[in-house]
């Protein structure tokens, strides 16, 4: 064994590791344990999850179900309002254009009514844990290392505990894009409130006001920029994220994808690649427009 | 408007007297005020027990309805000492009184209704909050207060009227410049109808022109308000312009309080000395000061106020080419007399206090 190592003996030689026995006593013992306990609550486990799977079926009916014309119609005036150019509503009517034209008009829209739901959970979730990072700096050093794991991680990891909880389905491939998605609307939300001059929050506390008057109208309002990067990030990872999920029972583009991987369908993966591109980009000129145009009183600059 | 200030505003004022007042900064500041109180130094302080002396022995009396000036350089810990005045910053001990409490032992809701209610601030650089107009700017104190915008409005029109900015309500901060920023500021301040303002070198971040301009609007302001005004500058023209009362203020410890001239005509030591050489003393020295007795006889047919500074007497009495001038006190009785060599003496500055002989010699030269 020692062959190769300079004749040094061998503990130098290889690293010294735990015997084979013991550690596969040790990964046996962490499953086996882990799907006792799932076992054991996996009525409680349904029963909490129960409302979001509903949420998800019906948003996804929703979309999918409603008449193609009046989803496309209401994404155009989503669009117009968000970012108040027709520029952007133009460019967007094409892209939804071409996806239906091409025969993914169905899978874009489930694709869709998940984004939208991992996207509010990961905004409804990462907002106050953002505040509270921001508030204490204790917080901030125990959630920036998790953060770190979640966001470099490999997805397909963290898959595994994920199914085998919740088992194959939406839910699973929802709640692992939320994993995946949530770090930026975290450490931007964190980082946005920390960034605000520290002479405004002087000067709101020197007026009286108290935490949450604080909060709600010196430091959200004036890291709103910063958390509007945030939401677009989000968005942009769920996207991403959607043909990992698919692996776990998620349909839409993400699924389509997935077999085009395993028949080598050149042309689909590449039609849907460029469906999931282009709801993305409309999506992020849409949120950026909106945070810009929140951001109005800032443009006419004196300097 | 609590209780507070109405009585503030009836009764017998109160001003803001600061007893005792010492500031460490460090990991345990308590550990180290009697050490510094037995006269350990700040070198030793920073050097043996990185602690880092902000504020030593203050005691300060801030008469009511006056303007207080606190002057220092930076670091000399002067906005330290104003932001103990709102509790923005606590002392490491000492007494902070108001209306007979003391300001270091109000607890947290106290504190913030003390803020909201008696004091005020205005901000070196403004504070303003960009994404609320001129108008809901003025608004804020109020609306923290939870006054409604339907009375809060017309109070904060009022106040931007008073500050010269009428027209400018839907604006945005950044769409002004600096001077009108800070009218805001000013008008922000003044909504709160606190008794107390706070003003951390509000003029210093203006250009010149503009801070006499601001200089002015506060004195005109403060003739009317009679408001409780601490102002914090590092400029002693500034100082002299607005202060009724001006301490001086050197690494943490206060070397000189007085009137300005008091302060010009006999600075306490060499540091203040120095600064004094290059002030404009025909602006702070007053007719009173350098008055000779009233002369046997005939009176000089000019009569000048005794709060009249020199420079103004020297340009009325060289325009209407007289020697002499009667000094008169408010009820127009004569107290005596200045005459233009007298005015001109006062008017120089002291060879003593002057560099050298040279300097003397070239300005009379030229």
């Amino acid at each position: 064994m020692a062959s190769s190592c300079w004749g040094l003996p061998e503990l130098l030689c290889e690293f010294p590791s735990l015997p084979n026995k013991t550690l596969r006593h040790m990964r046996m013992g962490i499953d086996d344990g882990f799907r006792g306990i799932v076992r054991a609550y996996s009525d409680q486990i349904d029963a909490a999850t129960r409302p979001l799977q509903w949420f998800l079926n019906m948003l996804e009916h929703a979309f999918v179900d409603t008449p193609w014309f009046i989803i496309f119609a209401l994404i155009l005036v989503v669009v117009w309002f968000a970012s108040r150019s027709v520029k952007i509503v133009i460019g967007s009517a094409i892209g939804l254009a071409l996806i239906g034209v091409f025969g993914l008009w169905e899978d874009t829209m489930t694709t869709l009514a998940m984004v939208t739901v991992a996207t509010m959970i990961a905004i409804i979730l990462g907002l106050p844990i953002g505040i509270l990072m921001a508030r204490s700096d204790r917080m901030q050093k125990i959630l920036t290392p998790v953060l770190d794991v979640m966001q470099t991680m490999p997805s397909f990891v963290y898959l595994i505990p994920v199914v085998v909880i919740f088992g194959i389905g939406k839910v699973p491939g929802v709640i692992a894009v939320v994993i995946y998605a949530i770090p930026p609307m975290i450490r931007l939300t964190n980082l946005g409130i920390r960034l605000v001059d520290k002479e405004v929050i002087e000067a709101a506390d020197a007026f009286g006001a108290n935490p949450r008057q604080k909060l709600w109208g010196v430091q959200l309002p004036l890291s709103l920029p910063t958390i509007m990067a945030g939401v677009n990030q989000t968005i942009m990872m769920a996207l991403a994220m959607v043909v990992v999920a698919s692996m776990v029972g998620v349909g839409g583009l993400g699924k389509n994808v997935l077999q085009a991987i395993n028949n080598q369908f050149f042309t689909i993966g590449f039609l849907n690649g460029f469906a999931l591109v282009a709801i993305a980009i409309i999506f992020d000129r849409a949120s950026q427009a909106f945070g810009k145009r929140l951001q109005k009183h800032s443009e006419a600059g004196h300097d | 408007m609590t209780d507070a200030t109405t009585n503030a505003g009836t009764e017998q004022r109160s001003g803001i007297e600061i007893r005792n007042l010492y500031k460490i900064f460090g990991a345990n500041p308590s550990a180290y005020v009697e050490k510094v109180q037995a006269g350990m130094g700040k070198e030793e302080l920073n050097d043996k027990h990185n602690h880092v002396l902000g504020l030593q022995d203050i005691n300060l009396d801030l008469p009511p309805g006056k303007i207080s000036v606190i002057m220092g350089l930076s670091g000399s810990g002067k906005s330290t000492l104003i932001r103990h005045i709102n509790g923005l910053i606590m002392p490491t001990s000492g007494e902070i009184l108001y209306n007979g409490r003391d300001v270091v032992k109000m607890n947290t809701e106290e504190l913030r209704e003390f803020r909201r209610h008696e004091t005020a601030m205005v901000f070196q650089k403004f504070a303003l909050l960009p994404h609320r107009t001129v108008l809901e700017n003025t608004c804020y104190g109020l609306d923290i207060q939870g006054v409604p915008r339907s009375k809060s409005e017309p109070i904060a029109k009022k106040w931007i009227d008073r500050v010269g900015l009428a027209g400018y309500e839907d604006y945005y901060p950044n769409q002004l410049s600096g001077g009108m920023q800070q009218r805001v500021g000013l008008a922000r301040a003044l909504a709160n109808d606190a008794d107390i303002l706070l003003m951390d070198e509000a003029f210093s971040a203006l250009d010149p022109l503009i801070r006499m301009d601001m200089q002015k609007v506060l004195l005109d302001l403060q003739a009317e308000l009679q408001k409780t005004i601490v102002f914090i500058t590092h400029d002693l023209d500034e100082a002299l312009r607005l202060g009724d009362k001006i301490a001086i203020l050197r690494d943490g410890a206060l070397n000189q309080v007085g009137s300005g001239q008091e302060i010009v005509l006999r600075p306490a030591n060499e540091y203040i000395a120095e600064f004094v050489r290059e002030v404009n003393r025909g602006r702070v020295i007053r007719a009173e000061t350098i008055a000779m007795p009233l002369p046997e006889g005939e009176l000089p047919k000019m009569k000048v106020k005794a709060s009249s500074v020199l420079e103004k007497i020297a340009r009325r009495m060289a325009d209407a080419e007289v020697r002499m001038a009667t000094v008169v006190d408010k009820a127009n009785k004569p107290i005596g007399v200045v005459d233009m060599p007298t005015i001109l003496t006062a008017m120089v500055t002291p060879a003593s206090v002057e560099e050298g002989d040279d300097a003397v010699e070239e300005e009379s030269a030229a």
